[in-house]
């Protein structure tokens, strides 16, 4: 009875012991200590990411004064405004041109940086960072001062020339031109040090080998270097736009939106409706709308790097 | 010396019958026996201000034994207005907040009935103005104390030198120190020649037409001052009216003598105008009179704080209260109303404003004539006629008229002076009332 006893308990332990193994050999794992150390950071990103976006998306479908259910009549009643569709087209203006010019600079000046011989480039690289590491709500009140409407510096030079004083934020051109601009000289670096990372890893060997077949330098970049950092473009491209598309401080602080609206962007727009208007629902929808046009954007440009990945 | 070894199971035991001998033990009531206070007060942009309103709280927290923190919130970056909506959504917060304007109104299902409060104060300190009943009140709720700090009126601030110099206008004998108004002649048409000459005299008036506030009371005052109405107390747009037209008419020509930026003003721009002695009149709070006095006294020694001029319609200027406000759900609402009630004292309010330097307005007529503002200087009297002392003006808001929660989004989106620029820009009236008519309709969401 005893010895049945004991090979009852030896049977009942088995299972126990192989659990313990199992959950041992899963800890030893380097997947789930990779996702044990990451867990932190996904708790927090789920509270103070994901929590808020359900939150905003509840939010969107209340009425104003957010006692009633009213599904997507908030956005039903967007469609109808015309200064939503101004903000939908100024965002894009402000997007795109912003991303377009941070890449061009961020390229040109990567080569530059590039071509800087080795011993000084380290220096040359810190220096054109700064625009990058500066809080762009400190940077921007820089920016705020140069453009100020009655004492601009940019005036006062312009002056000493004898140049006519321009309305840097009083008139709609120079308002977005300055937004645009101050975006531009926040964001090129970022741009700036991916690209030159990428053009580091370009083979030397492709440029030797285009030299010998005769490549000019234009050929070189078109055919080698443009190749070779496809994928880099493409995802530092739709980064920056989500991050362009998304700004906030620059706007609010150059120009808070005006004149007569005409450099509100969605995030700002959303702010003065839902955070000084009080409605908030409304301000919850219009931050909202960003979603589909970036994810219209991601598939297109994400797409793309998967052709390209097939491809190779 | 031996030490004796503390295992792990005995340090686990300790701390278990420690926390549950925290938890159950019986809570002794101490001194603080009227409970806890939790305030967040405007942040006052005057040094020593905050100082003033720290010692009466703490004089009463001492006579009623209530233990209180006090919160500064700041207007800059809306830090107010974020702090509000936070609470409003997270059903907790402060005991006592403080509210601008609009948002008594904004938040009304979720503030507390002040009316023991209000018109208790109302029978000791005398009436208070329309615009304060029309904030603070809706139906027969009073929605929250009308609050001294904070509280400003944005009248014209003139350079007595300047307006003397070039538009022939003695600013002060208009309105006189310790006397009632003799401004029959300060009509709107009288503004305008001024404007005309101070203009042609180098020194604009300073007025801006962004999407600020203080751009944005300043053309509602005006705006009043013809009758202008854009939605009425109905709640209906009106905004195709002959008053309507007027106003954008004068506006249009008052806007060719102000600065060309004026559009891209802020609500420091007007300041920095007359601090650097670009201009002959702002439209202000003494505030910028204090930066001045601070910075450039020669300056501050020719300001004077005055009234509006009249309109067709009458003589309006603009007007904008704080409100000290309970949260329905808060914890300690009689000690809340208690403490309010102390802040509305004569002798707290007198307090209030002499800290503030003459800025904090109280809200009742029987508290206009204190002697900070018949004292400050330079030049002596300059803000005498700052708390509207002999009734001479209506103090008004911007888009008044119209239900609260419309007229909120009026104010805040700056439709009234979009008007304004959209047609001083050479857009067609027409145009800008369709315009117009388009924003407003979409301000009547519920």
């Amino acid at each position: 009875m005893v010895d049945v006893a004991v090979e009852r308990n030896k049977a009942a332990a088995a299972p126990k012991r192989r659990k313990r193994d199992s959950l041992r050999t899963a800890l030893k794992r380097k997947s789930t200590a990779a996702f044990l150390m990451t867990l932190p950071l996904i708790l927090l990103i789920s509270l103070l990411v994901i929590y808020p976006a359900f939150y905003s998306l509840h939010l969107a479908t209340l009425n104003k004064s957010m006692q009633r259910f009213v599904g997507l009549g908030n956005f039903q009643f967007l469609f109808t405004r015309e200064t939503f569709w101004l903000v939908v087209e100024q965002s894009c203006i402000f997007a795109i041109t912003a991303v377009i010019f941070k890449a061009l600079i961020g390229f040109v000046v990567a080569h530059f940086v590039h071509n800087i011989p080795a011993k000084g480039q380290r220096k040359w690289r810190g220096m054109l960072l700064v625009p990058w590491v500066i809080p762009p709500a400190m940077s921007t009140l820089a920016w705020l001062w140069l453009f100020d409407p009655s004492y601009s510096a940019f005036n006062y030079l312009l002056a000493g020339v004898g140049v006519d004083r321009i309305p840097w934020t009083g008139e709609t051109g120079w308002a977005r031109f300055s937004v645009i601009l101050v975006n531009i000289w926040v964001g090129a670096p970022f741009f700036m040090i991916m690209y030159l990372a990428s053009l580091k890893s370009v083979p030397d060997q492709l440029y030797e080998a285009a030299a010998i077949d005769g490549a000019n330098w234009w050929q070189r970049i078109w055919y080698v270097t443009l190749p070779m950092m496809r994928n880099i473009i493409a995802i530092t491209t739709l980064f920056s736009l989500i991050v362009t598309f998304a700004n906030f401080d620059i706007v609010r602080i150059l120009t808070a939106g005006g004149p007569l609206d005409r450099t509100h962007i969605f995030a700002t727009w959303a702010f003065r409706i839902g955070i000084e208007g009080g409605d908030i629902p409304l301000g919850a929808s219009v931050s909202l709308f960003m979603i589909p046009i970036l994810a219209i954007a991601a598939v297109f440009i994400l797409r793309d790097i998967n052709k390209r990945g097939n491809e190779a | 010396m031996s030490r004796k070894k503390l295992s792990r199971r005995q340090f686990v035991a300790a701390t278990a019958m420690s926390s549950a001998a925290l938890i159950t033990a019986p809570y002794i009531r101490s001194a603080n026996a009227a409970g806890k206070l939790n305030i967040g007060f405007w942040d006052h942009w005057v040094p020593g201000a905050n100082k003033a309103s720290t010692e009466l709280v703490n004089e009463w927290a001492a006579k009623e034994k209530v233990e209180v923190t006090i919160d500064y919130i700041p207007s800059q970056g809306n830090k107010n207005l974020l702090t509000i909506a936070a609470e409003a959504q997270a059903k907790s917060g402060h005991d006592i907040l403080a509210m601008p304007t609009w948002w008594p109104h904004a938040q009304a299902d979720l503030l507390e009935p002040m009316n023991d409060v209000v018109e208790a104060l109302i029978k000791q300190n005398g009436e208070v103005n329309g615009t304060v009943r029309y904030l603070g009140k809706s139906g027969d709720k009073w929605l929250a104390v009308p609050a001294c700090i904070g509280s400003q009126i944005k009248g014209p601030c003139s350079r007595i030198d300047l307006m003397k110099q070039h538009a022939k206008i003695d600013v002060q004998a208009m309105y006189p120190a310790g006397a009632a108004p003799k401004a029959d002649a300060w009509t709107t048409d009288a503004f305008l020649k001024a404007a005309e000459d101070c203009h042609k005299g180098g020194v604009p008036f300073g007025i801006g037409l962004g999407e600020t506030s203080d751009s944005v009371d300043t053309v509602g005052a005006f705006f009043l001052s013809f009758g202008a109405e854009v939605v009425n107390a109905k709640g209906d747009v009106v905004v195709k009216n002959d008053n309507v037209r007027q106003v954008l008419e004068y506006y249009k020509k008052l806007m060719a003598f102000l600065p060309s930026d004026a559009p891209a003003w802020d609500d420091g721009s007007n300041n920095r105008w007359l601090v650097s002695g670009k201009g002959a009149l702002i439209m202000n709070p003494p505030s910028a009179w204090a930066v001045a006095k601070r910075d450039a006294p020669q300056i501050a020694e020719q300001c004077w704080t005055h009234g509006f001029p009249i309109g067709p319609k009458g003589r309006f200027a603009p007007y904008l209260p704080y409100f000290w406000s309970v949260w329905n759900f808060g914890k300690n609402k009689p000690a809340a109303k208690s403490l309010l009630t102390h802040l509305s004292q004569p002798a707290a309010v007198e307090k209030l404003v002499a800290a503030s330097g003459g800025y904090d307005l109280p809200a009742f007529e029987k508290l206009t004539t204190l002697k900070t503002w018949a004292e400050e200087s330079p030049p002596k009297g300059t803000l005498y006629h700052y708390p509207n002392p002999h009734n001479h003006q209506k103090l008004s808001i911007s888009a008044a008229g119209a239900p609260p929660k419309i007229a909120q989004q009026i104010y805040t989106q700056a439709t009234l002076t979009k008007m304004c620029v959209r047609y001083y820009r050479g857009e067609a009236m027409e145009k800008t009332l369709a315009w117009a008519q388009g924003e407003l309709e979409g301000f009547m969401r519920s």
